[in-house]
């Protein structure tokens, strides 16, 4: 039973990694073959980033079973941090490759940082905490990041949150000027950079999922006494559940960052984050496959729509609720259970019948 | 815990919809309008109509400035393709005034459509993030309210039809030294919104240069707590100001001079071209505007043909609705572009890099005349020259000030 249980979970994944990279290989063929209209090739790295910010958020919903209202917050902090570092490291390090992954790696440490600091006092409370100090966090964050100038001139890197106590010398240049956001950002996001983040990040949150600490993490979720009985340090887990999950946040923002010229801090607001929960609600919570596909697919889903011209908005929303209706109602999971086993069924019967032969 | 998301989300699915709703409702008017242009056009049958695109918030919190410069382009372009000629198709994308990946979705979507010249974007944040892929595909670029400096100096393709903010501040502040050089100034801006803050930053440097008493520089609010301003005008009336600037838009405007009018404190407001739509809020008792001192390059109320005829067509195509600088921008961008093109003889069939590189030399030499100004020019920098209008409310009308 136990090593079936096993099996079962590996190739779940194992479904998942091929899925990502069937997806990957097949657009990589298409855009080398110029199938690809500009606008698909604009897409290919926000999804890329918005999957990673959805399963990185699904640990944190669906297996830890906290609610983060916040996950833009992260998001944003590791976009601005990885925008100013490749930008300081521009003449330090050669390649683009490079300076992208230590941009990425930076955010996502400086999120990873912010997120053990908020949870110090927040993970050892019981009840929706969380998700009232992550909303209240987003914002904070939205508004200094609003008011922050950083620039980078021949004596070094300054920083301040008004223009007047900053003055860069001859040749200096803003990196990020308050309200405007990040302005003149040197593109060098990738898509192959996007399905490695993507790849990290499923390896990340599977194996995590998986392992002891997973186990521990989902006891948790389910019976926090009962977990705390057995010897289960209710706040580390949870904290290592939460840090994780704003590290991964923080290293999809610094690639969404360098994908554009530009960004503002109001990009990282409530909506943002509500947008990434809908994704990971809509996609099954605890679900990896389903996040990385509701990710996919709803990201694109409103731009698909821009035929519709001004009704698109409306449109989505009435999808989102029939997707949700559809999917959370028990008729719907009776026929979809029934289906899987029928096929399963089929599957194990020409296994039988072949094994025979 | 469950039913808290499921509530959530619903509450937020609903909030969408109103918000798609309003958008939604006034659309109908502006679609059937843009019928038909089309349908003129097909009878001309020209074929080779130059295809202009436009990104602005159509949608969303926004909308209200996209919706406004999609009106004015729309009647620009209507009367253009009735004088037969050269033929214009135009398209209006919408980018929910976000300045990273919706903004550049929306771009590249026109650019698929074949854009030959982008009249947009509406706000500052989808520019910015939109100009530097314009200079990449060498697509001209005459933007009609993305007011911030460094717009126009991302490229050498990329031009504007508004005022930069710094600019429009340091006009305040000369004008400001002219009239009332002994006034004690406050300013109030918006330090999460770059228009109201680069204006406002413009203008303190300007008064600091001038010799201008500003008592209060740091009366700041942010987009996230604008619902009650009443701190901002009570540290202005502490600091006796006499001259309150006020570099932001009518709606807060609005809010600012009813509680200044509750604590009985009657400065002289200055407000900018943010400030053009106030007499036009709802529920806003204009009297409380009278002796308003504000900079904007158009108004509607004014009497001359062009703008009569202008305000007319709005009105019909918009539900009455009064048109203000957006849409008057909306409408100069098409005509300004229009005549550039006559003057290129950029058609349908000319390439975007071709048409780009050929309106660039058109734009640093001709003279343009059009609602919001007389004789504007621009410079190297893609930046427009014309000169600023003042004007006071007086018995509920702009009357220009002398």
């Amino acid at each position: 039973m136990k090593t079936m249980l096993g099996n079962m979970k590996t190739r779940t994944n194992l479904v998942t990694y091929l899925v990502v990279i069937a997806a990957f290989v097949l657009m990589q063929v298409f855009n080398s073959l110029g199938m690809l209209s500009s606008s698909q090739r604009g897409y290919l790295v926000p999804v890329c980033v918005y999957i990673s910010l959805a399963v990185s958020l699904n640990l944190l919903v669906g297996v830890c079973g906290e609610l983060s209202l916040g996950h833009a917050g992260f998001m944003g902090i590791g976009a601005f941090t990885g925008v100013v570092v490749a930008a300081v490291l521009k003449d330090a390090v050669a390649g683009d490759a490079v300076r992208l992954v230590l941009a990425m790696i930076a955010g996502g440490f400086t999120a990873g940082v912010m997120g053990f600091l908020i949870g110090i006092p927040v993970l050892r409370l019981r009840g929706d905490y969380l998700a009232i100090v992550t909303l209240a966090f987003g914002e904070i964050m939205k508004n200094i990041i609003g008011n922050t100038y950083a620039g980078i001139d021949g004596e070094g890197f300054h920083m301040a949150i008004s223009t007047s106590k900053m003055k860069l010398g001859e040749g200096g240049k803003y990196i990020i000027s308050g309200p405007l956001g990040a302005t003149g950002v040197e593109k060098i996001a990738t898509f192959t950079m996007g399905f490695v983040l993507v790849m990290f990040t499923l390896f990340v949150v599977l194996n995590l999922i998986n392992s002891k600490e997973g186990r521990a993490i989902k006891a948790v979720r389910d019976n926090r006494i009962a977990a705390e009985s057995v010897g289960i340090n209710v706040t580390a887990f949870r904290m290592k559940a939460f840090v994780v999950s704003a590290f991964l946040a923080g290293m999809a923002g610094a690639l969404f960052g360098l994908n554009y010229s530009s960004m503002t801090a109001s990009k990282f607001n409530f909506n943002t984050s509500i947008n990434i929960l809908v994704f990971v609600v809509l996609g099954g919570m605890g679900n990896i496959l389903g996040s990385v596909i509701s990710a996919a697919v709803l990201y694109i889903l409103p731009e698909a729509m821009r035929g519709l011209e001004d009704f698109r908005m409306i449109i989505y929303a009435v999808v989102l609720i029939l997707v949700m209706l559809f999917t959370w109602s028990p008729k719907f999971k009776d026929a979809v259970s029934v289906a899987g086993d029928k096929i399963k069924g089929i599957f194990r019967k020409k296994k039988e019948v072949g094994s025979n032969e | 815990m469950k039913k808290f998301i499921a509530l959530l989300l619903a509450a937020m699915m609903v909030m969408s919809m109103f918000a798609g709703c309003q958008s939604g409702s006034e659309q109908t008017a502006t679609t059937a309008a843009q019928d038909q242009p089309t349908g003129e056009q097909a009878a001309a049958d020209t074929g080779a109509a130059v295809k202009i695109g436009l990104t602005g918030p159509l949608t969303g919190g926004n909308s209200e400035y996209g919706l406004a410069v999609r009106g004015g382009m729309e009647i620009a372009v209507e009367e253009i393709n009735a004088k037969g000629g050269l033929q214009i198709e135009f398209k209006a994308e919408d980018d929910e005034a976000d300045g990273s990946d919706k903004a550049v979705s929306a771009y590249n979507t026109l650019k698929d459509w074949g854009m030959q010249i982008f009249a947009g974007a509406v706000t500052t944040g989808s520019a910015l993030a939109i100009a530097a892929e314009t200079v990449n595909d060498q697509i001209f670029m005459l933007t009609p309210s993305a007011s911030a400096e460094d717009v126009a100096l991302t490229g050498s393709n990329i031009y504007q039809m508004c005022f930069t903010d710094p600019n429009q501040g340091a006009s305040a502040a000369e004008l400001m030294s002219q009239k009332w050089p002994d006034a004690t100034i406050g300013v109030i801006y918006d330090s999460s919104d770059p228009y109201s803050t680069g204006i406002a930053e413009g203008f303190l440097a300007k008064a600091e240069e001038l010799g201008l008493n500003v008592a209060v520089d740091d009366a700041a609010f942010t987009a996230d707590n604008k619902a009650d301003l009443s701190t901002q005008v009570t540290q202005c009336k502490d600091a006796g100001c006499d001259m309150v600037f006020l570099p932001f838009y009518y709606t807060e405007a609005a809010q600012v001079l009813t509680y200044a009018n509750t604590v009985d404190y009657h400065p002289t407001f200055f407000g900018c071209d943010g400030m053009d739509g106030i007499l036009n809020v709802e529920g806003f008792d204009t009297t409380l505007a009278e002796g308003l001192v504000l900079m904007t390059p158009f108004d509607a109320n004014a009497t001359d043909e062009a703008t009569v005829s202008f305000v007319t067509k709005y009105k019909e195509n918009n539900d009455g609705k009064v048109p203000n600088q957006f849409a008057a921008d909306g409408y100069d961008v098409i005509y300004a572009l229009y005549n550039a093109c006559v003057a290129a003889g950029i058609d349908g069939s000319t390439s975007a890099a071709d048409a780009c590189a050929l309106l660039q030399e058109q734009f640093s030499t001709m003279t343009v005349d059009g609602l919001t100004g007389k004789g504007m020019t621009w410079d190297e920098n893609g930046m427009i020259s014309k000169a600023p209008a003042a004007v006071v409310v007086t018995d509920g009308i702009y009357v220009p000030i002398s």
